[in-house]
């Protein structure tokens, strides 16, 4: 059995990072202008670390979906991004941001690395702000910062509610000034399809040209998989349409370890869903949770009421109101981290106290804040959030409550990297949502748009170097070489096979099915029988996809559908892999949550003495069960407890 | 309240860059609450079963940020909703029996790749030539060393909160991508990190943006009408402003 080595390195939590960079190997300027590195993906992630490396000399190659790097997905987030930097005086450090995310992610976190992303956190507010992002400001010019769930300081920088977008323009904007440079080659419309592995090392990918069908190869001498998460295997979530696992499947695939699958986040405030011709699921900040308060009606009949629409959330009388987080959870109250604000949301709806005609819902009340802060203070603050709701429900968020409910939004899972953010693959590293590295079992609020900054500016364009700097002598490989000519030849023979089924079924009437599978047994509550159950499903549609589905037009031209096709193919291993992970913790912890276990309370609860471990899972081939192979993880520096919010 | 409604559908089909292109004309029976992009996923659904080729389109987030998603519907980018992009869109938004007409942007600088879908990629060119501050990773200053005023930075987030959709050069019968260039340009000469090269940004911005064929602006403010993020006009006078003062240096 292999060995997992985290190369974590040794000394003190707070000097470890330091000292890598000091011992650390280096490449100097003359080569890196020898060394080619390949960028999948230019999220926040994926564009931050193409433009630092192409700053720093190396030739990069940069890939995207979209037609523009600027519109990954990263652009949709919302609330804000957390840094340690103490500005409002109230007592936040370095030490305390690493705190709060490790216990966030209910101890399955590498202490190491979180404590590093806390350390470069400060880093990434001053590299954006000298770009020219437009954080929001108070009247003295200086930044302004608010409260997000999981903490209890205010360490969270935001613009307005589209701090995602202004982040990922700052890097689109360092980019972009590259491949002007002509540093960067950019490749939009391009989908990875393949990892190439030569002697051991990732030496290139192939990729399908969206426009004109065609199978290209790239060559380089390292590769980065900036691609993001895998919850669009649950059909509705709330990532982009085009966002799927595929790149990070095939690396698995390739050899790559695939750490803690299982572990994904549900959201607790998005807009319920309403119907089977759904596309997607739209989030709601969680920086609304800082003013809105959540409830349900205390009594069964109101909810019956609200449910059969006799009854509007405002004719509920105040007492008769049952905010169950704040009852629940008197020290955070609303700002409980996600996981724990999902489940009681779920528990409440379970026991029939939803409040939409599908009982699948639960207020955001704003009323209470407009009475204290006036109504024009609350649309300053989250005015734009209150359009958008209203557009898509037809219903004025001012005078009466939002409804929310939990929805699919982050992989805290992905490939397996060690501290140097390199997958098990040498030469092959992921970073950004692709890797698993950083958010344990539970992502906090504003730690995704901190986590893929730090690896893209801060952590990746020096650990890649330890990697490269043995490789400047290597030259530059050609893709005529028979590792690529075998790797197009497969995923030709894969669309081709896809093609040639011209079965009944279209893509996304099986990828609902998919969806619906994932939410009844892989979602917010999971159990033994199911999870058996949901792996046989599984199996089932997935020999039913290669039979039965139906792709119109050609293999070797522009085609939507095949597009989808073989990113559905993955996501329904990739569940299969989720639910294989969710059966074997058979523990509750962050966003995995196991009925067996939970206290008398029905909180999480953990098993520190069996799962103390990142589930990093090695593919075997076709057909055959995947191997897990456990990388221990030593709590030096913090003592794990139970989590807890209430006091 | 939402209900079912009958609409007609005019869609632009065409196969290729080079090819001609048609309207094709499809029924649709479709209850109010569903968005705009749902209906044309419900459509393909149906063409898909028939064996037919679904209608090509761009989108991604559908919730209005990414600027993926574009069309002319009736006539307007982004269709009849004012601040809202084609993906924001609802049906409540249209009556029954109404034919709707869906066309991919139409401008020089934009050219059809198939169906509703177009090349913007000039967009990103313009930002290449000088849509940026010229720092490299590290080495900056404490976020906090240049205090900006508030009014200021709201100015600049204002005009930083364009998507790079396209819908203003498609809404201008110049095909003028000024309103774009100008809230590039905006953000960062509000900001005193983007003042120091504001000058030469202007100006290098300005002729790429002239070297890809955009027209020029004549004040119509049609860009303004149709922007689903409610870019100003005013960005476009700062521009002028910039570009004026850039050259009277030169």
């Amino acid at each position: 059995m292999a060995e997992i080595n985290s190369k974590i390195p040794e000394g003190p939590l707070a000097e470890k990072w330091t000292n890598y960079k000091a011992h650390q190997k280096l490449v100097n300027p003359a080569n890196k202008r020898r060394l080619d590195i390949i960028v999948v993906g230019t999220g926040l992630a994926g564009a931050s670390a193409a433009a630092s490396l192409a700053e720093m000399g190396f030739n990069v190659l940069n890939f995207c979906i979209q037609d523009s790097p600027r519109r990954a997905h990263s652009i949709a987030a919302q609330g804000g991004i957390n840094a340690a930097k103490n500005y409002q005086n109230d007592g936040d450090s370095v030490y305390r941001l690493f705190y709060d995310t490790i216990k966030g992610g209910d101890y399955r976190a590498r202490e190491a690395n979180v404590y590093r992303l806390a350390e470069v956190s400060n880093n990434i507010i001053d590299q954006c702000v000298a770009q020219g992002v437009p954080f929001a400001r108070e009247y003295g010019g200086l930044l302004d910062n608010r409260s997000f769930g999981g903490a209890q300081v205010s360490r969270t920088f935001y613009a307005r509610g589209q701090t995602g977008q202004q982040l990922l323009l700052g890097a689109y904007s360092a980019l972009s000034r590259q491949i002007g440079k002509g540093k960067v080659k950019m490749y939009t419309r391009h989908e990875m399809l393949d990892v190439v592995v030569i002697d051991g090392r990732a030496r290139g990918i192939i990729t399908r040209n969206l426009i004109t069908g065609k199978i290209e190869r790239y060559a380089a001498h390292a590769v980065v998989v900036a691609t993001g998460g895998y919850v669009n295997t649950f059909f509705l979530s709330t990532n982009a349409m085009a966002s799927n696992g595929s790149a990070a499947w095939q690396c698995y695939k390739k050899g790559a370890y695939f750490a803690n699958p299982c572990m994904v986040q549900i959201h607790p405030t998005c807009i319920p869903v309403k119907g089977d011709f759904q596309s997607k699921l739209t989030l709601m900040s969680e920086s609304l949770r800082n003013d809105g308060r959540i409830w349900v009606p205390k009594k069964l009949e109101d909810a019956k009421a609200l449910q059969a629409g006799t009854k509007k959330g405002k004719d509920i009388p105040e007492e008769d109101r049952d905010y169950y987080l704040e009852r629940r959870y008197p020290a955070f109250g609303n700002l409980v981290p996600r996981d724990v604000a999902s489940r009681a949301a779920k528990e409440r709806c379970d026991a029939g106290y939803g409040v939409n005609n599908t009982g699948r819902a639960v207020f955001l009340d704003f009323s209470e804040a407009i009475g204290r802060l006036g109504k024009e203070v609350v649309k300053q603050k989250y005015g734009n959030l209150f359009d958008m709701y209203e557009e898509i429900t037809d219903d004025n968020p001012y005078e009466t409550p939002m409804m929310i409910y939990p929805a699919l939004h982050y992989s805290m899972g992905g490939l397996w990297v060690d501290y140097e953010l390199m997958t098990s693959i040498p030469g092959l590293f992921a970073i950004g949502e692709a890797n698993f590295s950083d958010h344990g079992a539970n992502r906090l609020g504003a730690s995704a748009l901190m986590q893929g900054l730090a690896d893209g500016y801060f952590v990746l364009p020096y650990t890649i170097q330890n990697y490269l700097s043995d490789q400047i002598q290597v030259p530059r490989f050609s893709t005529e070489l028979p590792e690529f000519e075998a790797a197009e030849k497969a995923i030709k023979d894969r669309i081709n096979k896809l093609m040639s089924i011209k079965g009944k079924e279209t893509v996304d009437s099986i990828h609902k099915r998919l969806g619906h599978i994932m939410w009844e047994h892989i979602g917010m509550a999971r159990d033994e029988k199911g999870l058996k159950d949901a792996i046989q499903m599984l199996k089932d549609l997935k020999k039913e996809f290669w039979s039965n589905v139906f792709i119109p037009g050609s293999g070797d031209d522009q085609n939507t559908e095949l597009e989808k096709a073989l990113r559905v193919a993955d996501f329904l291993e990739i569940g299969e892999l989720m639910a294989r992970d969710a059966l074997n913790r058979a523990e509750s912890c962050g966003g995995h949550f196991r009925t067996e276990h939970q206290t008398e309370e029905g909180e999480a609860l953990r098993h520190d003495d069996k799962f103390m471990y990142v589930a990093c899972w090695e593919y075997q081939g076709e057909d055959k069960d995947p191997v897990m192979l456990k990388e221990d993880l030593n709590y030096q520096f913090v003592t794990p407890q139970t989590r807890n919010y209430k006091k | 309240m939402d209900k079912d409604i009958k609409v007609t559908l005019k869609v632009w089909r065409q196969k290729g860059p080079k090819e001609k292109g048609q309207f094709e004309t499809y029924p649709m029976e479709i209850h109010q609450s569903v968005s705009f992009l749902e209906m044309l996923d419900i459509l393909n659904e149906r063409l898909v079963k028939e064996g037919k080729e679904p209608i090509v389109f761009d989108h991604d987030c559908r919730e209005g940020i990414c600027g993926m998603c574009s069309l002319y519907i009736n006539g307007h980018p982004h269709g009849p909703a004012t601040g809202a992009t084609t993906c924001q869109l609802y049906m409540r938004r249209f009556h029954d029996g109404e034919t709707i007409t869906i066309e991919p942007w139409r401008s020089a600088g934009f050219p059809v790749i198939r169906d509703l879908m177009v090349d913007r990629y000039a967009y990103d060119k313009i930002i290449q030539a000088g849509g940026f501050v010229s720092v490299n990773t590290g080495g900056v200053p404490d976020a906090n060393a240049i205090p900006i005023p508030k009014k200021n930075a709201d100015l600049a987030m204002d005009a930083a909160a364009c998507i790079g959709c396209g819908a203003c050069a498609a809404a201008c019968k110049n095909g003028s991508a000024m309103l774009f260039v100008s809230a590039k340009v905006s953000q960062l000469a509000l900001l005193p990190q983007g003042r120091v090269e504001a000058a030469r940004r202007a100006k290098a911005m300005v002729a790429k943006m002239d070297e890809l064929g955009f027209g020029n602006c004549t004040n119509t403010r049609a860009c303004e009408m149709e922007c689903p993020k409610n870019i100003s006009v005013s960005n476009i006078a700062r521009l002028n402003r910039e570009f004026l003062c850039a050259k009277l240096k030169d």
